[in-house]
């Protein structure tokens, strides 16, 4: 029986996030012949983003807008989901593991007594058994899931950075169909929303991570590195220890009990390598440590190491980029 | 207030994960509670010390999570409840609606629970427990403020935080910053023995044996091991400019 899979797909300042692409692909890479890909836009004014979505494989696009979708909040978003749903009658949703997937998600899993598979890094089809990897304890372990029932519906959220996009197709064309916003009583009223990230990269998404540990000793200290990342187009990400300092935002932290990142390449300054922390880092491509100390365990599982002070270490390598960039 | 706390044991997260014949090996290794929801625990007891009321931990997990359940108590949770049934298989579908059937015979004013466990990673259970017990909830929560009926919580979304204003009862997931949780003390951990302490299966709780998982693992190994790499020698500036070029030219990502 054919099948439909429906990605959720996300906005972010008015741009489709990367993850939303790799969704497509990781639901085409769970399809067979016959299934049908479509993608779902909800917010407002954000159907000029369907074009992109059909280059990337979508054939239809379902689109909800409303006033109120402007900004993410559970039930709103839900319930334009579910409307979406009743129209598509999707057999599997696919989200990013990001914010907003990890919560919608499973808020549309439990609406249709729904089995998860969540932060999906890969995907195997042989026939109708479909496969899907996903860490364990923060990347210490590596499992292989898959749905009991391959007829029950199917809810997925991937990871950013691990399962590569299909390379777009600008003349490919994508029905177009407006669903109308059933809007709900909200019980949940943001307030406010306080901008601390705007415009950064997001760490999960993030090709080149810089991270800083105790060693940059203050918050001061992470100056050198922001400008790395800059230079780089990356994001900057801690330790947890730089967190407890105070010395950034626990949204930075990067770890078991923090983000899981896998970038091309994850810069440490500062850091030492605790399990903890390379739970959360260990499987990005190139792992660069910069350490005072040479017997510091972060150089065992790094590509490169220069063992120095990161306050000369890291200006003298954002000259070298900005001179190989530029 | 009647404070209900989702709580998972877990492995310690300084364990190195050891397989034998497919499965962990738990021999010797440590266990503690899920590190998210040791904030949710503390938030709970700050709570009922304010407004009053009783914290009450609920747990599915193997007989072994007694231990953290105790040590929850011994912070100063009031009552526990360990669902432990060899017939659950660990699905998130499965422990949501498990929780959920028992939870419905409860009356609630606030349901926290961690913003993942730190071995699973999932994250599907407390927010599949809010869409299933019909609660509004905010998850990754930095900061909570309850007076009367209304919570007024801070969430952490990636960085940005939205100030949330949400009707009781409700559900929050803690994210670390939400609190310091406490140490158990002595006296806690002897009061902690008396504390109430229910172990339920699943015939315990009507119509849970009937909930079959919707996921299964099919294989379990260890990532490929990382090899160390390649200290650079020479002065800085040299050692720099050949970082730069072997990532250019050796590892092709830049
Ligand atoms: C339950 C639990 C969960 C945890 N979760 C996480 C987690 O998710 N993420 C995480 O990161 N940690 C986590 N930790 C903490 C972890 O155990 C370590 O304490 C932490 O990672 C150490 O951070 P650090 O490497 O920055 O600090 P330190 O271990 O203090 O290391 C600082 C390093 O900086 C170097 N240094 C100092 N000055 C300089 C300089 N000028 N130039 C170059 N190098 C310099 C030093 O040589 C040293 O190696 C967790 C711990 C627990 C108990």
């Amino acid at each position: 029986m054919a099948k439909q899979f429906l990605v959720v797909a996300e906005a972010r300042g008015g741009k489709l996030r990367q993850v939303s692409f790799e969704a497509l692909r990781a639901a085409q890479l769970s399809s067979s012949d016959g299934d049908t890909l479509a993608a779902v836009l909800i917010g407002a004014g954000s159907k000029v983003l369907a074009g992109e979505l059909a280059a990337y494989g979508a054939d239809t696009i379902y689109v909800v807008e409303d006033a109120q979708l402007e900004s993410y909040n559970s039930e709103a978003y839900l319930s334009a989901l579910l409307a979406v749903i009743a129209v598509a009658g999707p057999n599997a949703l696919y989200f990013g593991h990001t914010a907003v997937g990890r919560d919608l998600a499973p808020l549309a899993a439990a609406s249709l007594a729904a089995g998860q598979i969540s932060d999906v890094t890969a995907i195997e089809r042989s026939g109708d058994n479909v496969q899907f990897t996903r860490p364990l304890y923060a990347g210490k372990a590596v499992e292989k899931k898959a749905f009991t029932d391959p007829a029950a519906p199917w809810v997925v959220t991937v990871r950013p950075n691990n399962i590569a996009p299909a390379a777009p197709d600008a003349s490919r064309q994508a029905q177009l169909i407006d669903v109308a916003y059933p809007a709900p009583s909200l019980r949940s009223i943001i307030r406010e929303v306080v901008k601390k990230t705007s415009g950064a990269i997001d760490l999960a998404e993030a090709k080149i991570v810089v991270s800083g540990g105790r060693g940059v000793r203050s918050a001061e200290g992470f100056q050198p590195l922001e400008e790395l990342a800059a230079v780089l187009g990356g994001a900057v990400g801690a330790s947890r220890a730089a967190c407890d300092a105070g010395y950034c935002e626990y949204a930075m932290q990067i770890g078991q009990t923090g983000k899981v990142v896998t970038p091309e390449i994850y810069i440490a300054c500062g850091i030492s390598g605790a399990i903890q922390h390379l739970a959360g880092m260990s499987s990005s491509r190139v792992i660069i440590a910069i350490n005072k100390d040479a017997e510091a365990p972060i150089f065992k599982v790094a590509d490169y190491g220069i063992v120095g002070d990161l306050f000369e270490v890291v200006p003298l390598l954002t000259e070298e980029f900005r001179k190989l960039l530029a | 207030m009647d404070i209900f706390v989702l709580l998972k044991q877990t492995f310690d997260t300084e364990e190195k994960i050891v397989l034998q014949g497919g499965v962990v090996q738990e021999d010797g290794a440590k266990f503690v509670i899920n590190p998210y929801d040791e904030y949710a625990v503390e938030q709970a007891i700050q709570l009922r010390d304010e407004h009053g009321g009783k914290v009450t931990l609920v747990s599915v997990g193997w007989e072994r999570t007694a231990e953290a359940l105790r040590t929850a108590l011994a912070m100063g949770a009031d009552e526990a409840v360990l669902i432990s049934d060899e017939r659950i298989l660990g699905d998130e579908y499965e422990i949501a609606e498990i929780l959920a059937h028992y939870l419905r015979e409860q009356s609630i004013d606030l349901l926290l629970g961690g913003n993942f466990s730190v071995d699973n990673g999932a994250g599907q259970v407390a927010i599949r427990l809010a869409s299933l017990l019909g609660l509004p909830h905010v998850a990754s929560i930095t900061k909570l403020d309850i007076s009367g009926s209304t919570a007024v919580v801070h969430r952490d979304a990636e960085g940005d935080i939205e100030v949330i204003e949400v009707p009781l009862p409700a559900l929050f997931t803690a994210q670390q910053g939400l609190n310091e949780p406490r140490y158990p003390s002595l006296p806690g951990i002897m009061k902690a023995k008396k504390k109430p302490f229910q172990h339920l299966s699943l015939d315990d709780i009507p119509g849970a044996d009937a909930i079959i998982a919707k996921t299964a693992r099919t294989s379990l190994t260890l990532p490929p091991e990382r090899k160390a790499g390649r200290i650079l020698k020479g002065d800085l500036a040299s050692q720099v400019a050949e970082l730069v070029q072997s990532l250019r030219n050796e590892s092709k990502v830049i």
